[in-house]
């Protein structure tokens, strides 16, 4: 963290996106999380990301729990409207919200005291509910801001900073997203931008329940020998399936490719998700062997991470619900009132 | 022992079997009366069952509109043999008895101060049809034609209810009319018909509807503009989010698209839903939840987060005895504190009180409304009693006129022009600060919504001054909603009085007869109907102006009169509470014969004797 106030100046050769926005646009206010935090790595990615993607700012509604991660979204987007809510609780607040206005990007922001402890309920219904979001859970293992407890996802037998063994089975995030039908899941590393921002911005285009699980090592306290989610043993164990380019739409692509060694997938949209292979076998359009091998890989001790699983037919609540193309906050008396003729009709039926 | 002799004023129960389809047939008498320009007062006595147990059906028929329940019973129509004992106990002396006399039963069975009028509904049914469904079925409305033909009711009227209730399926509309005259001739050639209860045209109904509170709430909210609904089942709540989707389905269909313009999602608890609704508020849609005390409880960290941030968002909650389960099927009014003081931190809430189904629907279409020009959550208190029994009330009304009163909302244009914007910013001292929804300007308006934490700019902020001017905003704002929710209501006695006696919900009409027998007896006491918290200065005028003053609810713990001395600095000792709280609906006779009681005890004494309430 720092005490020094950003300069609000740019530099006038700052790039610009479509919009004509430049990357500093995207920024929120400075961070008060510690220096180090693998969550401020994950808000310059999603800054990236949205820059990237020409996303206009304030059509951004970005929503948060409580925790060191649920602080976040001051830190990036600062032009959009953001909540921070109860802790575990966002994914309820964010479904009404998306109910409220379809037109909005949803980015719900969390970390894994806040959704796998307190919050796995509405974490779970949310997802098979199918809201048309990105939910990014900033995985560390542990409790920041009470400094130091395990939380759900904290592996069985790694070592707190104090010496405690957790006894605990651990919860695998990604799992429970892939068995409740979430339609894009993927796991990344807060420390490897090359992999996390293309994986966001695909997030952003699917429509459907997006989630992304990022491992987010916790320089207070959970980045010790004996830790998990340490920087060091994250990059020890960090098995990259795939590396992703993502390419919107409108866009050509012209990048080369080895033949054979990647795999397009095209969304609803139109954009394509280009996976560049690292592992031959691994087919991220088979939620059933996608969760097989995952099984596999814990047993073995590594962390799966790139782009797990992703259903480009996905469709979203508001589908199933059948709402209007109208966002919903939009209509007025003269919509949604059915007016004293018909109440008189009612009154008939009545006596 | 003579037997009762009544015309339009008395009380028929029907004991039933949970699930043997007599729901339907009590409907259709009670209706039936009503066709006779006849008042009546319905309401389902049900345990926490679905099929199999017992359950029973009330109807009071008040031509003089008395739609409180009276207590005692003057016919009993006992179905049940499981509760026979009991039912037969319950008669009012001089009572009468119908009952299914196909098998033959010991005296001791009976009793000798009652008519026992036997129709072998069985015998007849299995003589009738061959199918053992409809051999069931058709005995409910069966007794229904024998009560037309023992309470000399015209048969016309029973006829047209039921070919309201076939309409377009002949077979079922010919069998049900035939079934009804079946027991119609029975009772008419073989008992002594008709008996001294009797029901008389008259034309005491007018234009009235007969309507569930739960579904009359349900219908203000779509004609409020609600347009995010969540809920969880829970009984007596779950009726009302059914009766939005049944009503959403009929009126907020776009004839054009087929799409819908609402958007409805069953939560997997209570934390959700409410979660769902700040949401859908915080976002500018209106929107809605139902629940009961159990909800409430389970709301209580997210409607503090709601009040805190300033989020507009209404929670009907249809009152119910608790916890845990069997009670919940029985009415009381005890979640008035667990809302007005719900959640962590120094917080209260606006409640509105409706009386009966037209002011569910007036209050839940009002509360929207409030909910955006205070932006905080608005509760509406109804109970089990108005939400799960049909009720005679006046008919529905809406002003075409009227729009959506949205609050206070700052737009892309001011903002452009450069209106200062602070969220949290009292501009014109009613305490309720602009609010800006999300996507409302590419630069300008945006902000990171928070609890307590922040400065009038919506910065955060963790300094005294700060949260101070904030908390004491929020108390200049729920000023300001006193003079915007519903105004109570007095009535006056007959001649000056230094007592008066403070009412509210659900108590309403037995209040309404208490208040007539009182008169008739010469105890005169000033009345007044809360319609809302916060209380407006006249409820405050109104204890003042009297020396002592009853407060009637239907809890343990007089949680309304609690509120009353917290927030009016009222000296306790001046409000005396009358407490009805067994799960059963209160009744004017259990209210006149507390407060004459009391009154004695002051020296006030009946001066004529009235006719027992």
């Amino acid at each position: 963290m720092t005490y020094l106030a950003k300069p609000k100046l740019h530099h006038p050769t700052l790039p610009t996106n479509r919009l004509g926005y430049t990357r500093r646009d995207y920024e929120g206010r400075v961070s008060t999380l510690c220096a180090g935090c693998g969550h401020d790595s994950i808000s310059a990615a999603i800054i990236q990301a949205c820059w990237e993607l020409a996303i206009e700012p304030h059509k951004v509604a970005k929503l948060s729990g409580i925790g060191c991660s649920s602080k976040t979204p001051d830190y990036f987007l600062g032009s959009s409207h953001g909540f921070n809510t109860v802790h575990g609780r966002m994914p309820s607040v964010l479904t009404g919200a998306n109910l409220a206005n379809r037109d909005l990007l949803y980015l719900g922001v969390s970390g894994d005291g806040d959704s796998a402890s307190i919050g796995f309920g509405q974490f779970a219904h949310s997802i098979r509910r199918g809201v048309n979001m990105v939910y990014i859970v900033e995985n560390n293992g542990v409790y920041g801001l009470t400094k130091g407890q395990f939380s759900a996802t904290a592996d069985k037998g790694s070592k707190s900073k104090r010496g405690v063994v957790n006894t605990d089975e651990s919860i695998d995030m990604v799992m429970v997203a892939l068995q409740l039908g979430a339609t894009f899941v993927a796991r990344s590393f807060s420390g490897d931008k090359e992999q996390l921002i293309p994986l966001v911005k695909a997030a952003i285009e699917h429509k459907g329940s997006a989630f992304i699980d990022v491992i987010s090592p916790c320089v207070a306290f959970n980045n010790h020998t004996g830790s998990t989610r340490s920087y060091d043993y994250v990059r020890e164990h960090n098995e990259a399936v795939n590396r992703i380019d993502f390419f919107p739409g409108r866009e050509a692509i012209t990048t080369d490719y080895e033949p054979g060694s990647v795999k397009d997938v095209v969304q609803h949209d139109g954009s394509v998700l280009r996976l560049r292979k690292l592992h031959a076998e691994y087919d991220p359009s088979d939620r059933l062997k996608a969760m097989n091998y995952l099984l596999q890989q814990e047993a073995a001790g590594e962390i799966v991470t790139g782009l797990l699983y992703v259903n480009p037919e996905s469709e979203d609540l508001h589908a199933h619900l059948n709402t209007a193309d109208v966002a919903l906050n939009r209509l007025g008396a003269k919509e949604l009132c059915p007016g004293s003729a018909a109440l008189e009709k009612i009154n008939a039926s009545l006596r | 022992m003579k037997p009762i002799a009544a015309v339009n004023d008395f009380v028929v129960k029907f004991a039933n079997v949970n699930g043997s389809g007599s729901a339907s047939a009590n409907e259709t008498f009670a209706k039936s009366i009503l066709r006779h320009g006849v008042p009546i007062s319905p309401r389902n006595i049900f345990p926490s069952n679905i099929q199999g147990l017992p359950t029973w059906f009330e109807v009071r028929v008040t031509e003089e509109g008395y739609l409180g329940r009276r207590g005692g019973i003057d016919m009993m129509v006992a179905m049940n043999p499981q509760t026979w004992d009991a039912d037969v106990k319950e008669l009012e002396p001089g009572g009468y008895l119908v009952y299914d006399s196909s098998k033959p039963m010991p005296k001791s069975k009976f009793r000798d101060d009652i008519t026992v009028l036997g129709v072998p509904l069985t015998e007849i049914c299995n003589a009738t049809y061959t199918d053992s469904r409809q051999r069931q079925l058709f005995k409910n409305i069966m007794y229904v034609g024998a009560l037309a033909a023992l309470l000399d009711m015209d048969t016309e009227m029973i006829a047209g209810v039921i070919g309201d209730q076939y309409r377009g399926k002949e077979k079922l509309l010919k069998s049900n009319i035939h079934a009804l005259q079946l027991g119609y001739d029975y009772a008419k050639n073989n008992l002594k018909c008709p008996i001294g209860l009797r029901v008389q045209k008259a034309d005491k109904v007018g234009n009235k509807i007969l309507v569930e509170g739960n579904a009359a709430a349900a219908l203000g909210c779509v004609y409020g503009g609600a347009s995010v609904c969540a809920w969880y089942p829970i009984t007596p709540s779950s009726s009302l989010a059914e009766a939005f989707i049944k009503y959403c389905e009929k009126l907020r269909v776009d004839p054009v698209t087929g799409k819908n313009k609402f958007a409805i999602v069953q939560a997997e608890d209570e934390l959700a839903s409410i979660g769902i609704v700040v949401g859908a508020g915080w976002n500018g849609a209106r929107s809605f939840t139902t629940t009961s005390g159990p909800g409430i409880s389970l709301m209580q960290e997210f409607l503090g987060l709601a009040y805190f941030a300033e989020i507009p968002c209404t929670i009907i909650d249809v009152q119910r005895g608790g916890p845990s389960t069997g009670m919940p099927t029985r009415t009381q009014q005890s979640d008035v504190l667990s809302c007005a003081y719900a959640s962590h931190g120094d917080t209260k809430h606006v409640l509105l009180f409706p009386e009966d189904p037209r002011e569910c629907f007036e209050f839940s279409a009002a509360a929207l409304d409030l909910a955006d020009r205070l932006q905080t959550p608005i509760f509406v208190l109804t109970d089990l009693d108005i939400g799960m029994n049909q009720r005679l009330c006046e008919p529905f009304a809406w002003d075409d006129s009227h729009s959506y009163d949205r609050g206070k909302i700052m737009t892309a244009e001011e903002l452009e022009a450069g209106k200062d914007f602070g969220r949290y910013l009292d501009v014109d001292g009613d305490g309720i600060p602009y609010r800006t929804l999300p996507a409302t300007h590419p630069t300008k308006g945006g902000y990171f919504t928070r609890g307590t934490t922040r400065n009038a700019y919506a910065q955060y902020s963790e300094a005294g001054p700060d949260y101070m001017y904030n908390v004491q905003r929020l108390l200049r704002k729920f000023e300001t909603a006193k003079e915007l929710v519903p105004k109570p209501v007095v009535r006056k006695a007959g001649k000056a009085t230094r007592f008066g006696i403070i009412y509210y919900g659900s108590t309403s009409p037995a209040m309404t007869e208490c208040l007539d027998r009182l008169e008739e007896q010469g105890l005169h006491v000033d009345a007044l109907r809360i319609k809302a918290f916060p209380f407006h200065e006249s409820i405050i005028d109104f204890i003042s102006e009297h020396d002592h003053v009853f407060v009637v609810e239907q809890n343990r713990d007089a949680q309304l009169r609690c509120l009353l001395v917290n927030e009016g600095a009222i000296d306790p000792a001046k409000l005396m509470p009358v407490l009805h709280y067994d799960g059963t609906p209160i009744t004017a006779r259990f209210i006149v014969a507390e407060i004459s009681q009391r009154l004695s005890a002051f020296n006030v004494k009946p001066i004529k004797k009235g006719k027992a309430a």
